[in-house]
């Protein structure tokens, strides 16, 4: 069957993906990620101490995301600075990374993360929360799996994974459905899921499948970039 | 007077797992390190169902049937006895504070410093931005206490101080202190390690000490290999 897609890919085939861990040598961990022309980056910091107070909990650290469209990342100027959208964002990418962290041996503490997203083509927070499992991972925080992300969707009846700006923007027939999900690697748990616009249940179970088989793809980069950040680097040191 | 080997007993029982005979592998948060009901989950691994299951990112290696995880990127978790270098950053009526770069700053009570100080003139003794290394006396949910008492401990004057990555420190001290002697032999400097990643060199040119430093991070680069000591010595063969 030929593509109908607008860049000539398989319905079931993600965008070029690229991962690199250790690309900020002040975070304590940090990573890139990009589908195609989405390119996220994510530092983070931390565990350290927990301001204001009265947020501290004696019982277990806390996860603190903070997400952000670069002004020159859309074609149109976006204002820098939090928006409604990026409050949003910020707060879903906290919630699908969670799960997977255990910070109970860091009592009264935070751990920050700075998700930019340097260019937008559809699909930024799943990149961002890729970008942030991983470097999570890379600053030694206890973490009961990686997290992967991928959005899928829908044009007209056509089931596609990855979608673009110029695919979430389709109009005909039944229009365009966007799929946002992270999923814990190696278990079948779910722990963000978003959907803008329509979907029968037939196909959202067929949808389903289809993306949890990508996943395996995203996951395997992140193991990658991890692995490598040991045998090429190690330099990456010397914070002040 | 401050030749001491500054060193924690977890230092120890970390680095004699570093035998290069040892099986050893990088493994992400939930990655399998290996199947079988043999073997027994150690520090920074759970067990689920058959498999051994990394719980962060680092190297595992089989102790017999323990499995052990040790991290090599990360921040600096604070333990009792550890001797950590830091900064006096403010002096209180009862007390130094001090930054000791990790999640909550260090206090060094007036009564804990080796002789008598009387309480108005702190400052002659410690002043604002001395180093000083120090051990930790205890952690608490409301701060971390250190002391001076003890040998090594006190005032640094003169040298510099630099820093490695945290979690490498155990490597740099070698089992027994063999590694960081072997350096303090080959250059003569005088070395502290604190254990959270902080070193200060003293020698009597500063060639020995800039030679001192980059052993140090040569070791802290190499830190996934097996046969450290070996590495350095024929470091210091070629840099003679």
């Amino acid at each position: 069957m030929t593509s109908k897609r607008p860049d000539g890919r398989k319905n079931d085939e993600l965008r070029p993906i690229k991962a690199e861990v250790g690309i900020i040598p002040n975070a304590d961990g940090s990573a890139l990620f990009a589908f195609g022309d989405t390119l996220a980056i994510a530092a983070v910091y931390g565990p350290k101490k927990l301001h204001p107070q009265h947020m501290q909990n004696p019982a277990t650290g806390i996860l603190r995301c903070n997400y952000a469209l670069l002004s020159f990342s859309v074609s149109e100027r976006i204002r820098p600075g939090p928006n409604r959208r990026a409050k949003e964002i910020s707060k879903v990418t906290e919630w699908a990374l969670a799960p997977a962290l255990d910070l109970k041996a860091f009592p009264n503490t935070v751990v920050d993360i700075e998700i930019y997203i340097l260019q937008a083509d559809a699909g930024t927070r799943t990149a961002g929360i890729n970008a942030a499992s991983m470097a999570l991972a890379h600053a030694g925080i206890p973490m009961k799996d990686l997290v992967c992300s991928l959005a899928a969707g829908k044009n007209d009846k056509e089931l596609i994974l990855d979608l673009t700006k110029t695919e979430e923007d389709y109009e005909e027939g039944e229009g365009a459905t966007d799929f946002a999900f992270a999923k814990l690697a190696n278990h079948d748990e779910f722990t963000l899921l978003q959907m803008d616009g329509k979907i029968q249940p037939e196909s959202f179970i067929e949808l389903k499948k289809m993306s949890i088989a990508a996943c395996d793809e995203i996951y395997e980069a992140q193991k990658s970039a991890l692995k490598k950040v040991v045998e090429n680097n190690g330099t990456e040191n010397n914070k002040k | 007077m401050k030749e001491e080997i500054n060193e924690a007993p977890e230092a120890h029982e970390n680095d004699s797992s570093f035998d290069s005979s040892k099986k050893r592998k990088v493994v992400v948060p939930g990655e399998i390190i290996v199947c079988g009901e043999d073997f027994l989950p150690g520090e920074g691994t759970r067990r689920e169902g058959e498999n051994i299951v990394a719980n962060k990112f680092g190297l595992a290696e089989e102790q017999g049937r323990v499995i052990k995880l040790i991290s090599i990127f990360g921040a600096f978790v604070p333990r009792r006895g550890n001797v950590v270098i830091g900064r006096v950053t403010d002096i209180t009526h009862a007390g130094w504070l001090v930054d000791i770069d990790s999640a909550t700053s260090g206090f060094l009570p007036i009564e804990e410093s080796p002789r008598f100080i009387n309480r108005n003139e702190m400052d002659q003794y410690l002043a604002i931005g001395d180093v000083i290394s120090a051990k930790i006396w205890s952690v608490k949910s409301r701060g971390i206490d250190l002391t001076l008492k003890g040998k090594g401990l006190g005032k640094l004057e003169n040298g510099f101080i630099f820093n490695i990555i945290p979690s490498r420190v155990p490597r740099v001290i070698g089992r027994e202190g063999s590694m960081v002697n072997l350096i303090k032999e080959r250059t003569g400097c005088n070395i502290t390690v604190g254990q959270n990643g902080w070193i200060w060199i003293r020698g009597s040119s500063i060639d020995e000490e800039i030679k001192a430093r980059k052993a140090i991070e040569l070791v802290s680069e190499k830190v996934h290999l097996g046969g450290l000591t070996e590495l350095v010595e024929n470091w210091f063969e070629k840099n003679e």
